[in-house]
């Protein structure tokens, strides 16, 4: 496949590995926080750990959006459907995370099917795109979408709502639960492990490619000079990460600590200002936002601005967040901030496992538990050939 | 002079009606539906006989059955339609235990408000598929559910078939050392649905790979391969017929990502929405595992055949405990290929 292909080349990687081979110096250890699920998931896809020395060492980050949600956003979307009764559009990876009182939105939609009086309704879709037909389709019911994800998914959702305005829609909204990158890198670098007592080593970032082709890399600049931290944004591909690997090794050897642009491809410095103009129209900062693992971080998270309260169905609906614990086993908090790795949890890949999942990481693909349980458990285990 | 013309029945109106729930009531309007629809379609000897069940001769051997439900969303897709995917899907799980396919039942729930018109394509589609396969449909039933206690119609067939003593092709039968042959591009069933599902148009269409694979079975034990198990990779993919089998049989499984066949347009539309196609139904496609020494023979044998032209050795067994599918990257790292989990595409076959 033209433009995919290139970036997966077995002969290239071979080099890429080569070269990252010389450059990591004998003698010290590299540690670098991919921050964004979809590296996670392409690191472990593809094996890339495998083609690393030894002494260059990838933790994983926070940025899963559906990891970082906490049980109490769930069990918003929950009580809309249960208990509001409109009729909740998810993407389908929410739909399996574990909810208060054994539930999940998958687990709550089978039952409403049993027709015992409740009225309400869970749709997994595809494209938010979808929400917005299904709400002109059915006049007559409340279609609330479930709005979740990075810098990435907020122009969509923005759209969508000036979309909905301009129909005039009454029957739908959004449970806006967007996220910003920057804070929860912030969060990871404040944290007593990164900064007081080093438990977690972290010597550069890679950062996403596809939430700075909305922000740009400007944002980073920060993290950068204040935190002595070199990132580097890069793609999705395997050799984007092997290539922004070398990258971050090569500042590091040089003392440097700079914003470099892996995915020159597509990602500037100011990003799409298009984008950022669309979003800012349509959502502000929320003074503060529950993350799971990260706990409240101060203006992480975006809502949906007063002009447009009508699709807001926080507003709409008067579903207020709770605060709910963790299962008290579950260690996804330190996984998500890089404290553990998913094999050092106690119930990984025992009690908690894809078709069972205890926590949010081993849910979605994306998750640093289901990435490592789907594709690199074997590492754990001595196994032929 | 009376106007009744004696034995006279309107026609079935096969360009503007539809199922109503007389048609599954038992009464005249079903036996309408059956002669006019279905038996005028489907005819053979057996159907013919009338009777609540068909009345067969059986050869010498051991008798396999299976059964399989088919609930696909489009009804009509490139490729193929629910009528010849409830044919061959059936004939292949027959097959697939190196049984001869012999006859076949086909039980119908259709939902009021069908197309008569639509139905009648479904059943040309099955009628068609049933006679290049050489496999009768025998028996048959019909139900009518309300407007939206159905999407249209369901269709179940059941297949029963012989085996001679001695073929056996069991799923847990792969042994160290034993290569892994699949027959040909796969996921290519559960892209054509999906394009269809998303609209993802390309030049050419995505079609389904729908086939009875009874045939190419045939000439695979001809080439005297020692062929241990066979299966069709259909829900789940290859990836997860092949952790059945490592299940059933105690081995692990090595695969070479570089040497798994995909069409080019079945590996954009995968990516495009991130999907993995060893995870993609397959409809026409099976997978072979064999003795070490007979691969290349059984290859050799496949590709002649005009179902398995693009077959390829894709991996071998070897023991390991922990019964792990893996796989090398295209790339040269190593990862699992585990089982699906959750439903990655609903209401595929």
């Amino acid at each position: 496949m033209k433009f995919i292909d290139e970036f997966r080349d077995g002969e290239l990687a071979r080099g890429l590995a080569a070269a990252i081979g010389q450059a990591a110096r004998g003698g010290r250890d590299y540690h670098f926080m991919e921050f964004c699920g979809g590296h996670t998931h392409a690191i472990a896809r593809y094996g890339v750990s495998d083609l690393l020395p030894d002494n260059v060492r990838l933790i994983h980050g926070p940025g899963c959006p559906v990891c970082v949600l906490p049980i109490g956003r769930i069990d918003m979307a929950i009580r809309l459907a249960v208990d509001v009764g409109v009729t909740l559009c998810s993407y389908g990876d929410p739909l399996r995370v574990p909810a208060s009182g054994g539930l999940s939105l998958f687990k709550a939609k089978a039952r409403l099917g049993s027709g015992r009086g409740a009225s309400g309704d869970i749709r997994m879709l595809y494209s938010a795109a979808d929400a917005l037909a299904l709400a002109q389709q059915q006049p007559d019911r409340q279609v609330v979408f479930f709005a979740i994800g990075f810098e990435t998914t907020t122009p969509p959702t923005a759209l969508l709502i000036k979309q909905a305005r301009a129909l005039a829609l009454t029957n739908f909204s959004v449970l806006c639960c967007h996220v910003l990158t920057p804070s929860a890198i912030a969060s990871i670098l404040e944290s007593p492990e990164v900064r007081r007592w080093g438990t977690v080593p972290l010597d550069g970032f890679i950062g996403p490619a596809h939430v700075s082709t909305i922000i740009g890399t400007r944002p980073y600049e920060f993290f950068a000079e204040e935190y002595r931290k070199p990132v580097v944004i890069a793609g999705f591909e395997p050799l984007d990460v092997m290539h922004a690997i070398l990258m971050l090794i090569e500042q590091v050897n040089s003392g440097r600590a700079q914003v470099e642009n892996e995915f020159s491809r597509a990602v500037s410095r100011d990003g799409n200002r298009k984008a950022q103009q669309l979003v800012s129209e349509v959502f502000e900062l929320r003074r503060s936002f529950a993350w799971r693992g990260l706990g409240e971080l101060p203006y992480s998270a975006l809502r949906i601005r007063r002009e447009f309260a009508a699709f807001d169905a926080e507003r709409r609906f008067a579903v207020a967040y709770q605060p709910v614990d963790d299962h008290p086993a579950c260690e996804c908090g330190a996984v998500l901030r890089g404290v553990k790795r998913p094999q050092e949890c106690r119930i990984f890949g025992s009690v908690c496992t894809p078709e069972n999942p205890v926590g949010s990481c081993m849910v979605s693909s994306e998750g640093a538990c289901a990435a490592h349980y789907t594709f690199g458990r074997f590492a754990d285990a001595a196994v032929a050939p | 002079m009376s106007g009744v013309r004696q034995g006279y029945v309107r026609p079935l109106d096969l360009k503007q009606g539809v199922v109503d729930l007389t048609h599954g009531s038992g009464g005249r309007a079903m036996a309408q539906l059956i002669d006019e629809l279905f038996a005028r379609r489907l005819g053979n000897d057996y159907l013919g006989q009338r009777n609540d069940g068909a009345l067969m001769p059986m050869p010498a051997g051991r008798l396999v059955m299976s059964t399989d439900g088919h609930v696909v969303s489009p009804l009509f897709f490139p490729g193929g339609d629910i009528g010849c995917l409830s044919v061959n899907g059936t004939i292949n799980d027959v097959a697939v235990l190196g049984a001869t396919p012999l006859y076949l039942a086909a039980g119908f729930i259709l939902e009021e408000g069908f197309a008569l018109a639509d139905l009648a394509r479904i059943v040309d589609s099955m009628a068609r598929a049933a006679a290049d396969a050489g496999v009768p449909v025998v028996t048959g039933d019909t139900k009518v559910v309300q407007k939206g206690a159905g999407d249209g119609v369901y269709i179940t067939t059941t297949g029963v078939g012989v085996v001679a003593d001695g073929e056996d092709f069991s799923g847990d039968r792969a042994q160290p050392g034993d290569r892994i042959i699949v027959s040909g591009g796969i996921g290519e069933h559960g892209m054509a649905i999906m394009a269809q599902r998303e609209s993802i148009g390309f030049a050419a269409p995505i079609v389904s790979d729908t086939a009875a694979l009874h045939r190419l079975i045939a000439a695979m034990r001809a080439s005297g391969a020692a062929i241990r198990t066979l299966r069709d990779p259909t829900r789940g993919g290859v990836a997860t017929t092949l952790n059945e089998i490592a299940r059933q049989s105690r081995v692990g499984m090595m695969l070479h990502e570089s040497a798994l066949p995909v069409q080019p347009e079945v590996a954009a539309a995968c990516e495009f929405l991130g999907l993995d196609p060893l995870y993609v139904a397959n409809e026409g496609k099976l997978l072979a595992i064999v003795a070490p020494a007979d691969a290349d023979r059984l290859l050799a044998a496949m590709r002649a055949h005009p179902l398995a032209r693009d077959a390829a050795l894709i991996g071998s067994v070897h023991a390991d405990h922990h019964h792990f599918v893996q796989m090398t990257s295209s790339l040269g790292g190593r990862r699992i290929v585990d089982w699906l989990t959750g439903e990655q595409l609903p209401r595929i076959c």
